[in-house]
């Protein structure tokens, strides 16, 4: 498989106020096309923060990251990013949300009839297809997490990058996002880049989970490679043993060797 | 009987909530379900159930203010009962009825209907004040947009803001040597400051992540304006005319008083002249009814907007 993003010893400082904050440190990671990929770690670790890196949204300190080898410099529409907070914009419809990003992406180039019937088929593709008129506060808050997916996905970009997309659900709403995230994936052969903190979701949906260490000057620990047969079934996978053994090294990661006060690096 | 019809309600508002979270668990969209039920405990808690109008809460509501204003009409009463130059009460009633039933008669520039000298203030209020949106408003967006601007702006911002109207009226009669405009310039430079502040402070506090939206959508600048910063500012930039409208009609009276011609301020002065205190007091009362129906209106217009949500 073709090496798709790579992060080559990035380094990251961030000068606030009360002086330098070393974030991130030699981070090197590479993401195939099509696979799926989440960061774990504790919070205030920097999964975020590297997110935001193969986002475009900062910069790095210093080293590379290229997406499709090409240097990441800005935000641009062959990643699409999902919001912790949905953000999606009180005063559009969600329909109007999504024609956002689509007519940015595809509206020098087609029809506006084109344009709406993408916008339709985005929203339709997470089941939304009902709510198009409804502004977000008018739906919960696992339908506005699906907006925001439908509008990261309506651009069709060749990543898809997701800051914590369900830490905000519930249990059962994020259970069923996730299985719909899953079915959506397999359709579209997405490139996924997650940040969660739940293991359970890690291990269900990811081909490899990169666990991060604590910060300040937070990076890549153990990368564990997560050898399930897709479609998955979190239901038969929770008697699995290879996804209890996963699951449990995942934990032992977080809490064993990396708890909350870090003593020494992997 | 009190807390009869006091219990009533809030047993319905309980039923109501404990459906409400029925029909939420019981339907697919829940969230949708709950807000629209939400508001509904209220409104069966403001009008009474079943059994007839519920008096207490109406009496409740109307009668404070009512003894707010008999209170203010008493005090004025017994201190000037014994007056001669202060008019009672009763008197200045009926003065304001004679006032009222010819608002609009014209005898020459110095004696006017009460109706044309508020028609003439809120023109000056209008024009003064539209002048001031029309600079101030997109002086905020950008002062509110680029650092630079903000940190040039800033320290003049502070020091004229708080440099009284009338001090402004001056330089208005210099420039354009004529007291309608010299008015007009007053109100003006001082309804400006409060939307150039508000606006300026709304585009600063526009969410980021709605800028990273803009940012990871690659939006246009003309997109990032209309779609995001206009909407997200609107509220801010609604508080700030509502500001400047209510200084316009402050700044107004005392500006007329100087300037004359027709108006309200005008009207308060030349009745002072001819010692008409009654025709003063009806003034005062006119300009507050006024300046709370311009408050009431640009709130409901400033409601209309407000997109207040999680």
């Amino acid at each position: 498989m073709k090496n798709f993003i790579e992060v080559q010893n990035a380094e990251m400082v961030f000068t606030t106020r009360k002086g330098r904050f070393h974030a991130l440190r030699e981070i090197d990671l590479t993401v195939a096309k099509g696979e799926f990929v989440t960061l774990i770690g504790h919070s205030g670790c920097g999964k975020s923060t590297l997110l935001n890196l193969i986002a475009g949204l900062t910069l790095p300190t210093s080293g590379v990251l290229l997406c499709d080898n090409r240097e990441i410099a800005a935000p641009g529409p062959e990643r699409g990013v999902v919001f912790q907070n949905h953000s999606l914009l009180p005063w559009l419809t969600c329909f109007e949300n999504v024609h956002l990003a689509v007519e940015r992406v595809f509206g020098p180039t087609e029809s506006k009839a084109q344009l709406d019937a993408r916008t339709q088929a985005a929203l339709e593709l997470v089941g939304m297809g009902h709510a198009l008129q409804k502004r977000p506060h008018e739906i919960s808050g696992g339908m506005k997490q699906r907006v925001g997916i439908a509008r990261a996905l309506a651009m069709e970009p060749k990543v898809l990058l997701m800051d914590e997309p369900f830490g905000a659900l519930d249990a059962l709403t994020r259970a069923h996002l996730q299985d719909e995230l899953l079915k959506i994936v397999a359709r579209t052969q997405s490139t996924v880049v997650m940040v969660t903190h739940d293991v359970d979701e890690s291990v269900l949906l990811s081909d490899r989970i990169v666990m991060m260490t604590n910060g300040p000057a937070a990076t890549i620990g153990e990368i564990l490679r997560v050898d399930l047969p897709r479609p998955r079934n979190r239901v038969e996978l929770a008697e699995d043993s290879r996804y209890v053994h996963y699951r449990k090294e995942v934990l032992d990661f977080l809490y064993t060797r990396h708890g909350h006060v870090e003593k020494q690096a992997a | 009987m009190v807390s009869a019809t006091f219990h009533s309600p809030m047993q319905a508002a309980i039923d109501a909530r404990a459906e409400a979270a029925a029909r939420a668990v019981s339907t697919a969209p829940p969230r949708n379900e709950a807000v629209a039920a939400a508001p509904a405990p209220a409104s069966v808690a403001t009008p009474s159930p079943k059994p007839g109008f519920d008096w207490s809460e109406f009496w409740m509501k109307v009668l404070p203010p009512l003894a707010g204003i008999a209170l203010l009409i008493g005090i004025w009463g017994m201190l000037t009962f014994k007056s001669t130059t202060f008019p009672m009460p009763a008197a200045t009633f009926m003065e304001a009825i004679k006032v009222f039933s010819d608002p609009f008669y014209s005898k020459g520039p110095n004696d006017q209907g009460i109706g044309w000298n508020i028609l003439f203030s809120l023109e000056r209020v209008a024009v003064g004040f539209g002048l001031a949106a029309l600079v101030g408003i997109p002086m905020g967006f950008l002062i509110g947009r680029f650092t630079l601007l903000n940190n040039m702006m800033s320290p003049l911002i502070s020091l004229l803001r708080p440099v009284s109207p009338l001090a402004w009226l001056p330089i208005g009669l210099l420039v354009f040597k004529a007291a309608n405009p010299a008015a007009i310039w007053t109100i003006f430079i001082c309804s400006i400051w409060p939307m150039i502040i508000n606006t300026a402070v709304g585009v600063q506090r526009v969410p980021a992540d709605y800028m990273n939206v803009a940012r990871v959508l690659n939006l246009s600048e003309w997109k990032i304006v209309t779609k995001i910063l206009f909407p997200s500012v609107l509220p801010y930039m609604l508080t700030g005319v509502r500001l400047s409208v209510g200084t316009a009609w402050l700044v107004i009276v005392a500006a007329e008083m100087l300037t004359g011609g027709v108006g309200i301020g005008f009207w308060v002065w030349d009745e002072w002249n001819n010692l008409n205190v009654m025709h003063i007091l009806i003034a005062i009362l006119v300009i507050g009814v006024v300046g709370m129906l311009l408050e009431w209106l640009l709130v409901s217009v400033a409601k209309r907007f407000s997109y207040d949500e999680v």
